[in-house]
């Protein structure tokens, strides 16, 4: 009898430690650097998720700068149990050096990525301009802000979407083409180095007629800066960008971390992960969800990196690399 | 004489034109920046500032950049006094090389240290697979943030103490040596009364410093929102996320520090200048 309640207390005592070796409490989202509000939004969403489902409650933390940057981190030691980025060559670098599996983008819905946005054209109020379509901001009497494709990957996705725009109007003459895309240039007022600074020189020193930014992004600066000031203009034709997510694997297999990771990945792709994606600025996938948000989020026709480029790797060594367009249309 | 006289009115148009721009030009890039700073911090009034300051990230920035500098400071003025001491009073082979390492940090760029940091302690690095091994976590957390917080800021306490000690010279602690006082005997009462004016004046500044730091930081830390973000890469986190007020009002905690630092700055060398 007393033996048995020792036994029974000293299995009481080790219990605890077994449940350790379990489920880690936390879990370290690395994120790009505009997405704080969306996923403050997303992470108590996901804890209420998990209260409901019955689950044990989950601290979940948020690392957040460049996603090239973070990819860096992440490779020199960052344990970040997922990554949320805005740019998928930053998860294959990832890949690349082991962190990640080879097949990512397969592991989940939608090329793994539950939400994507693209290119737009924020003007003044009232459009003074005109504007309408990538044509016109080729014209002679019309300045462009957005930061450099050298530097910044969304002004990479935009230079790339006024490429494609080219590409399928002037067919295969390349001389048009490059023509087409040097007056683009040639029309930019101010290059920054980022997004947020290209934001600052458009809104607060109110140069040039057309920002050029992420759908996404223009829902932010209307809500910071005044929805009466700008409006948001959908061009035909822009180029789809993705926001791919990924368990970190080398990190998830260390600290136990995969199934509480994955569950959290795929929370992004239910319908209230959708929705908030959606109130964000973003396009989702949920086709009930986006009819809900159909009045935000105009037709558009969308094109990808893939299949008008070749993919990341080629179009980084065509348009972007040292001698590539950019550079020559640059010189000009 | 008249000619002397209009060499003096010349002199003081002179004067006073040097004079008034200097005055436009600290008006333009010092006073007009530092307001903008309180009044766009206050933007949305005392309720919006105070929800800010109160929010558990921008505490937590708060926290850690204290922290930071409770670490960092204290070891670096140790570090500065021995390292004064021993350039300042003993002649040895490697003097000269030992004053240019220290000044080091002065002249690079703290982006610099930061990813020479990367390069000897992250996962990739010379000592990556051995702290890796030994569960030791020196990047992205506390200790990655204190390293490179000190690298920046070794130099503040040992370049206040060195010219001031090899003026002063070793006059006064022979004296006391002869009349037999111990080496820490000597250093209490009669080194540390002489130089503790420089020597506060450049813990101010790399209490300073230490707050301030970012480019460094901004490598190290990962930016763990509430946990590895101190105040600077706080704010810049909320300017990026089109959280202006937010930013100002977080970054107005910084412009306080400065100014605190320029009033303790400005009375440290009002005593020192009394003690002579």
């Amino acid at each position: 009898m007393r033996l048995s309640s020792l036994a029974a207390a000293a299995f009481l005592a080790l219990a605890p430690l077994p449940a350790l070796a379990q489920e880690p409490t936390t879990l370290l989202n690395a994120s790009y650097d505009i997405s704080r509000e969306l996923f403050v939004q997303v992470n108590a969403a996901y804890a209420a998720s998990r209260a409901e489902r019955g689950l044990p409650a989950v601290e979940v933390n948020q690392s957040h700068a460049g996603s090239s940057k973070q990819a860096r981190s992440i490779i020199e030691g960052l344990e970040a149990d997922v990554v949320t980025f805005n740019q998928a060559t930053d998860v294959q670098a990832l890949a690349d050096k082991g962190f990640v599996a080879a097949d990512w983008p397969s592991k989940f819905a939608d090329g793994a990525s539950p939400f994507y946005s693209l290119p737009v054209f924020l003007v003044r109020a009232g459009n003074p301009k005109g504007i309408k379509d990538w044509d016109d901001l080729v014209r002679d009497d019309v300045a462009l802000v957005f930061p450099n494709p050298k530097t910044s990957g969304n002004a990479r996705y935009t230079y790339l979407a006024a490429a494609a725009y080219a590409k399928e109007k002037f067919g295969g003459d390349e001389a048009k083409v490059e023509e087409f895309l040097g007056k683009f240039l040639g029309n930019v007022a101010v290059f920054d180095t980022g997004g947020r600074a290209a934001t600052t020189t458009f809104v607060e020193r109110e140069i040039g007629d057309v920002l050029i930014t992420f759908e996404a992004e223009t829902k932010g600066i209307a809500k910071e800066f005044g929805a009466d000031r700008f409006e948001t203009v959908v061009p035909s034709v822009s180029l789809l960008a993705d926001f791919p997510v990924a368990v970190v694997d080398k990190v998830a297999d260390k600290r136990g971390s995969r199934a509480l990771a994955s569950d959290y990945l795929a929370f992004l792709y239910t319908p209230e992960g959708q929705r908030i994606a959606a109130e964000n600025g973003n396009r989702v996938r949920d086709p009930k969800v986006a009819e809900t948000f159909a009045a935000q989020f105009p037709n558009v026709r969308l094109v990808t990196v893939d299949t008008v480029f070749g993919g990341w790797a080629e179009a980084q060594k065509t348009q972007f690399g040292s001698g590539g367009l950019l550079d020559r249309l640059l010189d000009q | 004489m008249s000619r002397a006289g209009a060499a003096v009115r010349e002199g003081r148009a002179a004067r006073g034109a040097l004079l008034g721009a200097v005055l436009l030009a600290s008006l333009l890039v010092l006073v007009a920046p530092v307001a903008i700073v309180f009044i766009e911090a206050f933007g949305a009034g005392l309720s919006g500032f105070a929800a800010t300051l109160a929010h558990p990230d921008t505490r937590a920035a708060i926290g850690l950049s204290i922290v930071t500098a409770l670490l960092v400071v204290p070891v670096n003025t140790l570090f500065g006094i021995a390292a004064a001491w021993a350039i300042a009073r003993f002649r040895f082979p490697g003097r000269r090389l030992l004053l240019a390492t220290i000044e080091v940090p002065f002249s690079v760029s703290p982006i610099v240290a930061g990813i020479a940091y990367l390069f000897v302690y992250g996962g990739q690095g010379l000592l990556g697979p051995f702290l890796e091994a030994h569960e030791l976590r020196i990047m992205f957390a506390l200790p990655g943030i204190v390293l490179a917080s000190m690298f920046v800021t070794a130099p503040y306490v040992v370049h206040q103490l060195i010219p001031l000690m090899e003026a002063q010279g070793s006059d006064e602690e022979e004296v006391a040596a002869t009349l037999g006082a111990g080496g820490f005997a000597i250093f209490r009462r009669v080194t540390l009364p002489n130089i503790r004016w420089a020597l506060l004046y450049g813990v101010v500044l790399c209490n300073a410093r230490v707050l301030g730091e970012f480019g460094a930081v901004s490598i190290v830390s990962g930016n763990i929102r509430g946990q590895t973000n101190t105040l600077p890469l706080h704010i810049e986190l909320l300017y990026h996320d089109y959280n202006t007020m937010g930013a100002f009002a977080a970054a107005s905690v910084l412009a306080l520090a400065g100014l605190l630092t320029l009033v303790a700055k400005w009375l440290l060398e009002r005593s020192g200048a009394r003690q002579g």
